[in-house]
């Protein structure tokens, strides 16, 4: 290559490796280090992995992080299921303008911040919203009903944030199944369900593989849905790093936390993978 | 309607909006026969087809396998399988899977299914390609996996939608034998189509000419080249040379006609008075060095050689010729004093009115 492409390369690329140098590895490597230094007494820091011991060691860590990866999967398969009928229809049946509406009212919800949607389903949850009040109406419910504050409405609101993330990438699979190939395995006496089972859902694949990677990770890294809608019953691991870097001013410890975070939801996705006998080479191609 | 027949047809019409892509078509398949719908693009073949398979319902008249009506039967229940235009394989699945695909969902058991697929595949010449991904076989192998996958469910019917379309001359010459000899060891009956009149004339026992969602005519491919009943049929089936005219006189089926550009032509056709279509075959159209040897034939014009198309036994001369507004195409003589005729030669050319159909324009 002549000196002058060089240049030029590197400055093309210049963008893409300060992104990645100074918003992702940098701050990633400070954290990492920060994370290795704990507290032996006031404002005295030494190297050592107590603030990861600390993690195994107090139950209400762990527990929040099992809870939270317990129900990040959940959300997971909830948005899959609910997500999958969807993009089919987008993929598939729609047509022209009425599919770029689809997808257009799929991002609406997308235009105003995640504060302000949470804010949006707390006011339809909570005890005087509307929903209460028409279980009211109805006669359904003898007087006000608190919908907020529970499991379930934390689910319903991180399936909500995360439906577009798996909507997208499964109607861009679907689409590219020829409708001949759909045709073929119910000409040869396929079931719809034999059908679904044997040819859409293995087609496909690299689609579901990356909707649900990126939903989960969403999901588990999310912070405002879990305790606007969970209150003090969320329990959402990212609190606790929130709580480390805010309220108890340790930083060491919630760098840790961070850190764990980041490994041990990779971990899952990894078993994921290998559960579902998926590449992450092959998804990243077909997607 | 008799015991004999495998397929039945009965004044089936399928309407897109104000659209008719199939009009009122007629017909049956016997046992074990190979039947072609030959047509044009975008006649309606592939509508056809579908309605056959079951993705299509049609929006009159009824479809009849076996003497059983197919009439809100899903596709998935139909004893008729299908080689889509674009082969449609499976390519999720390996090249055994595909072929044992159907079997599963019949409910055969997994080892037998592997096993009936495994000897399907030696059947079409693919021994030990089950493993194979179908991603990577050539044209011609995806072509038989497409086939065997129908085949080994023994329908009572294959259809075959153009399947020779996406393959390169050479190959599709071979398949074309390969086809018509796995018809024949399966015994299955087959109904294909196509917009290629060579493959529908060499492979079938019956063709049916569709034109504009219409049955033009049905006959073996003899009857069709020899005696087409429409003008559609006489130049869509095989070379032909047409002329347009005007009936100068008719009697007992005896026409004729006269040219715009002055040439009069003795034929037959049921046609009386008005406007006229002539057609001649190229090889009904004999070439002589002098007048003398074709005394005998009622049309006898002289005319001089504008090209020579050479192509092995197909090729042909184009004949500049009085009376006529294009040059008359003729058989290339392969042997005696004309087979080394060049162009600019003067030649004499005629032919029998038996040879020449006349139809109303
Ligand atoms: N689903 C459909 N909706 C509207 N028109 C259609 C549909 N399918 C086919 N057609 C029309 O019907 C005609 C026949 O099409 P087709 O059966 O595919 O022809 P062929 O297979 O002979 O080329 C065409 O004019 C086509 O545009
Ligand atoms: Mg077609």
């Amino acid at each position: 290559m002549k000196p002058a492409h060089r240049l030029t390369l590197f400055l093309l690329m210049a963008p893409a490796i300060l992104w990645l140098g100074l918003l992702i590895i940098l701050p990633h490597v400070e954290i990492l280090i920060l994370s290795f230094s704990q507290r032996v007494a006031p404002r005295v820091y030494e190297f050592g992995f107590g603030n990861y011991l600390e993690f195994f060691t107090e139950p209400l860590y762990w527990r929040t992080f099992a809870r939270t990866a317990i129900m990040s999967i959940m959300v997971t398969v909830i948005t899959l299921v609910l997500a999958f009928p969807i993009a089919m229809y987008i993929a598939r049946v729609a047509q022209g303008r009425v599919k770029a509406m689809l997808l257009l009212l799929c991002l609406l919800p997308f235009w105003v911040s995640e504060l302000v949607r949470t804010l949006g389903w707390m006011m339809l949850l909570r005890e005087t919203g509307i929903i209460s009040y028409l279980l009211r109406m109805t006669g359904l419910a003898s007087q006000p009903v608190e919908l907020l504050y529970n499991d379930g409405a934390v689910i319903l609101g991180l399936v909500y944030g995360g439906l577009l993330f798996m909507i997208v990438p499964l109607a861009n699979a679907l689409e590219s199944l020829e409708p001949s190939v759909v045709e073929a395995g119910f000409d040869l006496g396929g079931s719809r369900w034999t059908v679904l089972r044997r040819i859409v859902i293995p087609h496909a694949m690299p689609g579901i593989v990356a909707g649900s990677i990126i939903v989960f990770m969403l999901t588990v890294g999310n912070f405002a849905t879990p305790v606007l809608l969970g209150g003090k019953n969320g329990l959402w691991f990212t609190e606790q790093i929130y709580a480390q870097f805010i309220t108890r001013f340790n930083w060491p410890q919630g760098a840790a936390f961070g850190i764990l975070l980041l490994l041990l939801s990779s971990a899952i996705v990894w078993a994921g993978l290998r559960l579902t006998r998926q590449s992450l080479g092959t998804t990243l191609r077909q997607a | 309607m008799s015991q004999s027949t495998d397929l039945d047809l009965v004044n089936v019409t399928k309407q897109f909006g104000t659209h008719a892509a199939v009009n009122n078509v007629t017909f049956s398949v016997a046992r074990g026969e190979f039947f072609s719908i030959l047509g044009p693009s975008g006649c309606g073949k592939t509508t056809l087809m579908r309605m056959i398979a079951g993705f299509e319902n049609p929006t009159s008249g009824d479809i009849r396998i076996r003497d059983k009506s197919m009439i809100g039967v899903p596709a998935n229940r139909r004893p008729v399988n299908m080689v889509f235009q674009s082969l449609a394989l499976f390519p999720m699945m390996s090249v055994g899977e595909n072929i044992a695909y159907g079997l599963t969902c019949r409910g055969v058991g997994r080892a037998e299914a592997d096993e009936r697929a495994t000897r399907m595949l030696e059947r079409v010449g693919l021994k030990g390609f089950g493993e194979r991904r179908v991603t990577a076989l050539s044209g011609g192998q995806r072509q038989r996996v497409a086939i065997a996958r129908c085949l080994v469910l023994e329908p009572t019917l294959v259809l075959l939608d153009e399947p020779l379309g996406a393959l390169d001359l050479k190959l599709r010459e071979h398949m074309k034998i390969e086809l018509k000899q796995l018809q024949g060891q399966f015994n299955t009956t087959f109904a294909y189509i196509t917009h290629d009149q060579s493959e529908a004339l060499v492979m079938s026992d019956r063709i049916a000419v569709m034109n504009q969602g219409r049955f033009e005519q049905v006959g073996s491919p003899r009857e069709l080249y020899h005696n087409p009943a429409t003008p559609f049929v006489a130049s869509f089936v095989g070379e032909t040379n047409r002329w347009q005219g005007d009936v100068a006189s008719a009697s007992n089926g005896a026409v004729t006609v006269r040219l715009s550009t002055g040439g009069m032509l003795h034929g037959r056709g049921g046609v009386s008075q008005g406007a006229a279509l002539s057609f001649v075959r190229p090889e009904a159209v004999a070439l002589a060095q002098d007048a003398a040897a074709l005394s005998s034939l009622p049309n006898r014009f002289e005319g001089r050689v504008s090209a020579v198309l050479f192509d092995g036994a197909a090729s042909s001369l184009l004949i500049e010729t009085p009376g006529f507004d294009q040059p008359v195409r003729a058989v290339l003589p392969q042997a005696g004093p004309l087979a080394g005729i060049e162009v600019g030669e003067a030649v004499h050319l005629g032919w029998t009115a038996d040879a020449m159909k006349v139809f109303a324009a």
